[in-house]
């Protein structure tokens, strides 16, 4: 277990900027504790200094997770955001798409979404831009990219793809195996 | 009559073979047989009959032919004399060994000199006692390898070991025999690539690198490192050229911060790269911004249209209303015509 390396913390920052942009200052310096984030088995993890002091006992191949895990680097350097950070994103979204209740079971079974699936959008929202999935009661989803900017989603056809899925809350049961 | 009978036979095997001769069937007969060696085993027949070099001179093809023809008939007459066998129609005979001795292809090879645990085997006379890949491992109740692989035997995986008495109380015994593995290990490596240098008749240095004809972008630079390291002082008063940058072969392991280590710090390079990585996110909305330029645009243009439109001039039946009167705006619907303000 380790912390980041400055290039390490620059890709993790560029990737979670684009979910919830400069807010990341709040996941940084919290009120109530210090909180940090490791590196073990080149998977993020996001744990308070309690945790931390704790966890460093057990170290290297003893070590499941520790914390909140927010993703893994891959083997070429970049980083990949898992479902299990949704909980830290949902909070501090920039830009939000808000499901109908029949398109829900759609996105928890890992498809991406159609226009005719969306309620609402968050205004502005540029191509290729992070998004937060929600459902009509304000309940977190997953997360996902934007196929198409608020004004392009306008005079588009019900049939597109207006978001492509990223991570859903479904992953909890799917890929049990694999999430730490 | 049984006399006659054998005649007319006799003489019927005459004109048989008479006719046999007349229908110029090549005989089998080969004259000076004595003088054609064969080689079966190599298909080879050597004629040595001598010729009249007077006759070879007038007749050298004809003579050449006959010479030839001698010794291939001669070849086949004692192949047909082998045993002969029969295979999907064919006839096949095996041929007997070759007599003529043909000289290598290959110059004969070198013996290889004995290595060095061979010449030690022989002075101490050890021999080479075949013993087998498995072993009974008590602990475990099954055959295990004597070696490699989840070994019998091996004291690196113990998980109690007793301290011995002459020992220090706080040294880590099971560190201490991991660490003479690796150094066994370690030890063996070496060896095996000095035995490889020794046979391959190659240099191989103690440490740095080893000498190549052609050496790579990235060898120059490590030997670079190594050079400017190789002083007395270890390269701290080595000067640098003006653009040299330090080298990033330090023949270290790459070194990370400590795990709990200073918090504080870690959160102040943290917001230190939030910053740089906020600086890249423009803070504009740039298509919001040109399209709210291009809407003010348009409202502008369309604004002084308004100002600058001329009343309609209005002639006929509303001229005679009144209603063509400078000022007045134009426009309305039947309900309005002549009700408007004026």
């Amino acid at each position: 277990m380790r912390p980041l390396t400055q290039e390490e913390t620059n890709t993790f920052f560029e990737k979670l900027s684009k979910y919830i942009g400069e807010n990341i200052k709040l996941l940084i310096d919290r009120q109530d504790g210090s909180y940090c984030f490791r590196l073990h088995k080149e998977r993020v993890y996001y744990m308070s200094e309690e945790q931390l002091k704790i966890g460093s006992s057990a170290a290297g191949e003893t070590l499941l997770s520790i914390g909140s895990c927010f993703g893994k680097f891959t083997k070429s350097g970049k980083f990949h955001l898992h479902v299990t950070a949704l909980d830290y994103l949902a909070p501090y979204a920039k830009h939000k798409v808000w499901l109908k209740p029949s398109a829900e079971q759609q996105f928890l079974y890992g498809h991406h979404i159609m226009k005719s699936g969306l309620g609402r959008l968050t205004e502005d929202t540029e191509q290729y831009q992070g998004v937060i999935v929600y459902n009509m009661n304000d309940l977190p989803l997953g997360f996902g990219v934007a196929a198409k900017s608020t004004q392009a989603c306008r005079n588009c056809d019900p049939m597109t793809l207006v978001v492509f899925h990223q991570a859903d809350t479904g992953q909890y049961i799917r890929d049990e195996d694999t999430l730490t | 009559m049984a006399e006659s009978m054998v005649e007319g036979k006799q003489s019927l095997v005459d004109t048989v073979l008479s006719k046999a001769q007349d229908q110029q069937l090549k005989t089998t007969n080969v004259e000076n047989e004595e003088l054609i060696e064969l080689d079966e085993g190599n298909l080879l027949a050597v004629n040595e009959n001598k010729t009249d070099t007077k006759d070879f001179k007038k007749k050298k093809e004809t003579i050449l032919l006959s010479l030839t023809r001698d010794a291939t008939q001669a070849l086949f007459n004692s192949l047909w004399k082998l045993p002969v066998e029969q295979k999907d129609g064919a006839y096949l005979i095996t041929l007997p060994e070759s007599k003529t001795w043909m000289p290598r292809e290959k110059p004969v090879p070198k013996k290889k000199a004995p290595t060095k645990w061979e010449e030690y085997a022989k002075t101490k006379g050890i021999l080479n006692k075949k013993k087998s890949r498995m072993v009974w491992d008590e602990p475990s109740q099954q055959y295990k390898p004597r070696w490699g692989y989840q070994r019998a035997n091996d004291d690196t995986k113990d998980w109690v070991i007793e301290v011995p008495d002459n020992a220090d109380p706080y040294e880590d015994q099971f560190e201490k025999r991991k660490t003479a593995k690796k150094e066994r290990v370690a030890k063996n490596e070496l060896q095996r690539l000095r035995n490889v240098a020794r046979s391959q008749k190659k240099k191989v240095p103690g440490i740095g690198l080893a000498p190549t004809e052609k050496p790579s972008k990235d060898h120059l630079s490590k030997a670079l490192a190594v050079a400017h390291k190789s002083t007395a002082s270890i390269g701290k008063f080595t000067d640098r050229l003006p653009k040299e940058k330090p080298s990033k072969f330090t023949g270290k392991k790459r070194k990370f911060e400590p795990s709990i280590g200073n918090l504080g710090s870690e959160k102040e390079k943290q917001l230190k790269v939030l910053d740089s990585v906020s600086k890249k996110i423009p803070t504009i909305n740039v298509t919001k911004a040109a399209n709210r330029m291009l809407r003010q645009d348009e409202e502008k243009r369309a604004q002084d249209k308004q100002s600058r439109k001329t009343p309609k001039k209005v002639k006929g039946r509303k001229a005679s209303l009144g209603l063509g009167k400078p000022g007045r705006q134009g426009g309305g619907n039947k309900k309005t015509r002549g009700k408007r303000k004026r």
